[in-house]
């Protein structure tokens, strides 16, 4: 005798169990990572706000303003340690801000896991260049490059 | 017999043209509904229908004369119809809203209505969606009491303003509006959605409870609370009204006071 065919329209849809495994959170996280990247982007923030509007005033609006800016400009204000700090902590606070907020986006609308991965791993190595090469730059900045002897245009030399 | 039955005469007198159903101006309206039926196609569609309605005819009159004078296989779930029950929230000209409590006149009825299942929970037919997702994630919450004192002998009191900390939380219908509305849960279901934060926010905040921390920290996972953008979708979809950005912010306070 057969056995009586029940019907399941939803179990193809629905999948093994009665919710539809993309549903299913996948093990439970262990640990704060989610709250600390939470609390950062705020308080990275309100330091961002600082620094980068400083830096646009210095920069941009004091003295001759936005006609003064060239090599010799830059040079000079990597010449005083506090300016060095001020665009060090610029440069790792608005990088990880930066790319903590797009991994957030990343996260909210990729929609299979394999796009996460390979989006993470060009957005985690696009920071680490940025942010190594960034931070070389500004503790090895040579205010007067000499290339074969001679002093290349636009420097900023110690008078001979 | 039928003069027993008829209505007593009006105390109140009523200048001629007020009271009766007669007067009720009716208009000509187009429902769009979405269709979908997986015995049939795989493909939603999209089918017109228009019927003449009342000023004070709801959405929900409208699918209703749709499905039982015009369309019998037209399937959407309601069970109240007074906005207790919620079971009917549906995307109504795009935006997630209880079909028994969205009068017709409110909506622009010079161009056709459109009516959609809420977005991010499996269609099942037409406007019926698999809300077993959705309510996973409110049972993961505790949303029960949970009191590790002796059992009191008789009501366990609270004074009105421990009462009034979670007041705005205890009236939830589950109707899944907020959830559904979340563009975080539409491209990714795991996460616990905002319904879930406010049936959680309803026993952490209330003094008789005592598994607040438990639920904090179900709450802290990385699908948990810090996946909220803060976009207001919900807020503005809830048919109770209910603050549920704020809710979610507060659990999120509550979180970060615990921790730190
Ligand atoms: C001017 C000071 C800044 C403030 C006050 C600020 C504040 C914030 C806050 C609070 C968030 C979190 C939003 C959320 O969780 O929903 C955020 C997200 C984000 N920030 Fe900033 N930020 C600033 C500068 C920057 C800079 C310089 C960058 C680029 C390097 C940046 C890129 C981002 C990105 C990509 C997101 C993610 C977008 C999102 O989650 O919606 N921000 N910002
Ligand atoms: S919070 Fe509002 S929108 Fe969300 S399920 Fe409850 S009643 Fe519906
Ligand atoms: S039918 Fe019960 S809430 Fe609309």
């Amino acid at each position: 005798m057969d056995a009586t065919q029940i019907q399941s329209p939803r179990a193809a849809k629905v999948g093994a169990g009665r919710v539809a495994p993309q549903y299913n959170r996948s093990g439970s996280s262990k640990g704060n990572f989610e709250m600390f990247a939470w609390l950062f982007m705020r308080l990275s923030g309100v330091v961002l706000v600082v620094l980068i509007f400083g830096h646009l005033a210095v920069n941009l609006l004091v003295g001759e303003g936005i006609h003064a800016i060239d090599f010799g400009f830059v040079a000079g204000k990597w010449a005083d340690p506090f300016w060095q700090v001020w665009d060090l902590a610029m440069l790792w606070l608005a990088m990880l801000h930066g790319t903590n907020g797009v991994r957030t986006i990343i996260n909210d609308y990729a929609e299979k896991d394999a796009t996460r991965l390979w989006l993470k791993t060009v957005l985690y190595a696009a920071t680490l260049v940025i942010v190594v090469l960034g931070t070389l730059v500004i503790f090895t900045f040579d205010p007067c490059p000499v290339a074969n002897g001679v002093q290349l245009p636009g420097g900023f030399c110690p008078a001979p | 017999m039928s003069a027993e039955l008829a209505e007593p005469a009006s105390k109140i007198e009523l200048p001629a043209g007020v009271g009766g159903g007669g007067e009720i101006p009716s208009f000509d309206v187009t429902l769009r509904v979405r269709r979908y039926n997986p015995e049939v196609s795989e493909d939603a569609t999209w089918d017109d229908f228009k019927v003449t309605m009342y000023g004070t005819d709801r959405v929900l009159d409208a699918l209703h004369k749709i499905k039982w004078e015009i369309d019998g296989s037209v399937s959407f779930r309601r069970s109240c119809a007074h906005g207790v029950c919620g079971s009917d929230a549906m995307r109504i000209n795009g935006r997630n809203r209880l079909a028994c409590k969205t009068l017709l006149k409110d909506l622009d009825t010079s161009k056709p209505i459109t009516v959609e299942p809420i977005k991010g929970l499996p269609v099942e037919k037409d406007l019926i969606v698999d809300m077993e997702p959705f309510f996973q994630s409110f049972r993961e919450v505790m949303p029960f009491l949970i009191n590790r004192g002796h059992e009191p002998t008789k009501e366990r009191l609270q004074s009105a303003e421990d009462r009034e900390r979670f007041d705005d939380t205890t009236k939830c219908i589950l109707c899944a509006a907020c959830t559904s509305s979340c563009p975080v849960f539409w491209t990714d279901g795991q996460y616990f959605g905002p319904a879930a934060i406010v049936n959680a926010h309803r026993f952490i905040f209330d003094s008789r409870d005592d598994a607040g921390d438990m639920r904090l920290e179900i709450l802290n996972d990385k699908e948990g609370v810090w996946r909220c953008r803060t976009t207001f979708n919900c807020s503005e979809a809830c048919p109770r009204g209910i603050q549920v950005t704020k809710a979610i912010a507060e659990v999120k306070q509550a979180i970060l006071a615990r921790k730190i």
